[in-house]
C-alpha cells in the first residue's frame, strides 16, 4: 500500500465557495499562518462560478455584483495573499482529532490541522426525495443542474418547461431559459406561498407573465423516453391533491427547485451534533460545533439567502479558528438558544453571554405586522417590529452583552403584533 | 386616488411600494425603506430598466463560455433584443472581468462586459512541438 503524504496546518478550510474563501481570509488576517483550503471542484468560487445573474455583494460592496464578480473579489484576494489550495481534491473524512484525509490526483493526503472550517455548503433536493409520481423519463432536472448546463457548457436543455417548486434558483432559471428562447409554461408551488425572494418573484416571473400556481403540486409526470407532459393538481391544507383541480402541461422539461440541503456527510461521520431542523452542525457563538477546534458556516451550517451573510458568518469561524489555532482560549457557549412559536430555527445555538451576538433566525410562514420577541423564558429581553417577515429570508437580530448576560436561556418567538 | 403597488427589486428586501395618482402625476409613494426604492418606482412608473446577464462562448478558452452583462440596465423592452445581439457575439480567450465583448449594444450607449476571468488554454497558440 502506498503511503499517505503527511501534512500540518494551522487551519483547513474544506471547500473553496464563497463560505471557505472568506474563512481562510479570515483566519490569515487573524494570525494564522498557515491556511489550507481544498476544494473538490475544479476551480475556487463554488456556486458562483454559474450563477451569472446579478445581485450579489449589495451589502458588502454597495453594488450588484454578479456571482463570477463577487467570487473573483475573494479569489483575487486568496491569490495576493498566497493562501494555498488543492483543486480536485475531495475530502473523504474529518475526524474528532482534526486528521482530515483528502483524496487528490498525487495521492491521500492525511492533513493535521490546528482548527478546521467545514464550508461544504448545500445541495438540492431530488426528485427521489420529494417522490414525485409518474413515469422516469429523461428531461427531469435540479434547477442548479439545469444552471449548470446553461451557464457554464452552453446546453440547450428543453424548449417547453414546467418549474416544480419556487425557490430562488428555480425563479432564476425560469427568467434565464426564457431569454434564451424556451417557454416556461409554469411554476407549481405546493406551499399557499412562494419559497423564493419576492424580488425574484417580481423581476423572474411577472417580468415575463410567467404563471405561478400556489398551493399546487405535481400528480403526474408522463412520457417514456423524454417527459412529454406534466399533470399538476391543487392541493388542500394537508397538501392532498384536490380532484378535478388537474392542470396538464405539454412540455418535455421538468426542473425542480424544491429546496436546498446542508451538505454534513463528513460533519455527521465525524460525530459532530447535528441541529435536524437546519440540517447543519450544531454550533456556540464562535461557530465551533461540538467538537472542540472543528466550526461550520455558510450554507454547510444552514441555507442562507443571500451570500453577503455567508461571507460574514465565514468571516467569524475562520476569526475563531486562527484563535483556537493559536491556543487562545475562547468562550464557551452556555446558554441556549431556541425557537419559539412561528420561529424554524434559530442560530447559534450557545451563546457565553460574555459579548454581543447576532442571532440568525428563519421564521415558519409569511406574516405581516409581527413583533420577534426574544425572552430568557419568562422576562422578555427585546422586541423587534417587523411589517413584512417571509421563510424566504434569513433574519438577523442583534443583542447586547448586557441584554443576555445572566440568561439562563434564550427563546425567540413571533408574535402578532396587535 | 388610483394606485399601483410595485415590488422593488433592487435589494434582497424586496420593500412592497405603493404609489399614488392624481391623474397622471404621481402623487405619493410609500413602504420604500430607501432612496432607491422611490427611484425604483418612479423609472419604473416611466420607462422601466432592467439589468441583463447571459454568456457568450469563448474560443481557446479553458472554459467554453464566459459570463457577461450590459455595464448599466437597459430599457426593459429591449432586453429581448439585446440577448439575441449577445448571442451571436464572441469572444477569444483571454477574458477579464470588464472586457467590453460588444460596445454600444443596439445603439443604447451600453457595453456588453465581461463578469468572469477565462484563461486561454493550455497548449494553444505555443507554436510547434
Amino acid at each position: 500500500m502506498s503511503e499517505m503524504i503527511v501534512k500540518s496546518v494551522d487551519v483547513a478550510v474544506v471547500g473553496g465557495g464563497p463560505a471557505g474563501l472568506s474563512a481562510a481570509l479570515s483566519a490569515k488576517k487573524n494570525g494564522a499562518k498557515n491556511v489550507l483550503i481544498i476544494e473538490r471542484g475544479e476551480s475556487l468560487g463554488g456556486i458562483l462560478n454559474q450563477c451569472i445573474h446579478e445581485g450579489f455583494g449589495i451589502d458588502s460592496f454597495g453594488e450588484a455584483l454578479t456571482g463570477p464578480e463577487y467570487m473573483q473579489r475573494f479569489i483575487d484576494q486568496v491569490e495576493s495573499e498566497r493562501i494555498p489550495y488543492m483543486r480536485n481534491s475531495m475530502v473523504l473524512r474529518v475526524s474528532k482529532d482534526r486528521k482530515i484525509i483528502v483524496s487528490s490526483k498525487e495521492g491521500l493526503y492525511e492533513i493535521t490541522a490546528g482548527s478546521i472550517v467545514l464550508c461544504m455548503g448545500c445541495r438540492e433536493r431530488t426528485r427521489g426525495q420529494i417522490c414525485t409520481p409518474g413515469t422516469r423519463p429523461a428531461g427531469v432536472y435540479t434547477a442548479g443542474a439545469a444552471q449548470n448546463y446553461i451557464n457554464l457548457r452552453g446546453y440547450r436543455i428543453g424548449e417547453r418547461v414546467v418549474i416544480l417548486g419556487s425557490g430562488d434558483i428555480g425563479l432564476i432559471m425560469a427568467r434565464r431559459l426564457t431569454l434564451e428562447g424556451a417557454k416556461v409554461l409554469a411554476v407549481a408551488e405546493i406551499m399557499p406561498y412562494s419559497s423564493g425572494l419576492p424580488r425574484n418573484m417580481a423581476q423572474c416571473l411577472y417580468d415575463y407573465e410567467i404563471p405561478l400556481f400556489l398551493s399546487h403540486t405535481v400528480v403526474e409526470i408522463h412520457g417514456k423516453k423524454r417527459v412529454e407532459a406534466v399533470t399538476i393538481a391543487q392541493v388542500d391544507e394537508r397538501f392532498k391533491p384536490l380532484k378535478g383541480t388537474e392542470k396538464k402541461f405539454e412540455c418535455d422539461t421538468i426542473l425542480l427547485s424544491v429546496g436546498l440541503i446542508p451538505e454534513n456527510e463528513l460533519t455527521r461521520d465525524a460525530g459532530i451534533m447535528i441541529d435536524e431542523t437546519t440540517g447543519g452542525a450544531v454550533v456556540d457563538e464562535s461557530l465551533q460545533t461540538s467538537v472542540a477546534g472543528i466550526y461550520a458556516c455558510g450554507n454547510a451550517l444552514h441555507v442562507h439567502d443571500v451570500v453577503d451573510y455567508v461571507s460574514l458568518e465565514a468571516e467569524k469561524a475562520g476569526k475563531s479558528a486562527a484563535k483556537n489555532a493559536a491556543g487562545r482560549q475562547q468562550e464557551k457557549g452556555t446558554i441556549k438558544a431556541k425557537p419559539g412559536e412561528g420561529v424554524r430555527y434559530v442560530l447559534p445555538h450557545k451563546v457565553s453571554g460574555h459579548a454581543d451576538v447576532k442571532f440568525s433566525l428563519r421564521v415558519s410562514s409569511p406574516e405581516r405586522n409581527v413583533k420577534l420577541i426574544v425572552t430568557d423564558g419568562e422576562r422578555v429581553i427585546k422586541t423587534f417590529m417587523k411589517t413584512r417577515v417571509n421563510p424566504a429570508e434569513m433574519i438577523q437580530l442583534p443583542l447586547k452583552k448586557s441584554e443576555i448576560s445572566g440568561s439562563r436561556e434564550i427563546i425567540i418567538k413571533l408574535q402578532n403584533a396587535k | 386616488m388610483p394606485s399601483k403597488n410595485y415590488v422593488c427589486i433592487i435589494c434582497p428586501n424586496s420593500c412592497e411600494i405603493v404609489a399614488d395618482f392624481s391623474g397622471k402625476e404621481v402623487a405619493k409613494i410609500i413602504g420604500q425603506s430607501c432612496r432607491k426604492g422611490e427611484e425604483y418606482v418612479r423609472k419604473e412608473i416611466v420607462a422601466p430598466e432592467r439589468g441583463l446577464t447571459t454568456t457568450v462562448p469563448v474560443k481557446n478558452g479553458d472554459a467554453a463560455l464566459v459570463s457577461v452583462k450590459a455595464s448599466k440596465t437597459l430599457p426593459k423592452e429591449l432586453i429581448p433584443k439585446a440577448v439575441s445581439a449577445v448571442a451571436k457575439a464572441r469572444a477569444e480567450a483571454p477574458v477579464k472581468i470588464g472586457d467590453v465583448i460588444i460596445k454600444n449594444v443596439l445603439g443604447t450607449g451600453v457595453d456588453i462586459v465581461a463578469t468572469k476571468n477565462v484563461s486561454r488554454k493550455a497548449g494553444i497558440n505555443t507554436g510547434q512541438d
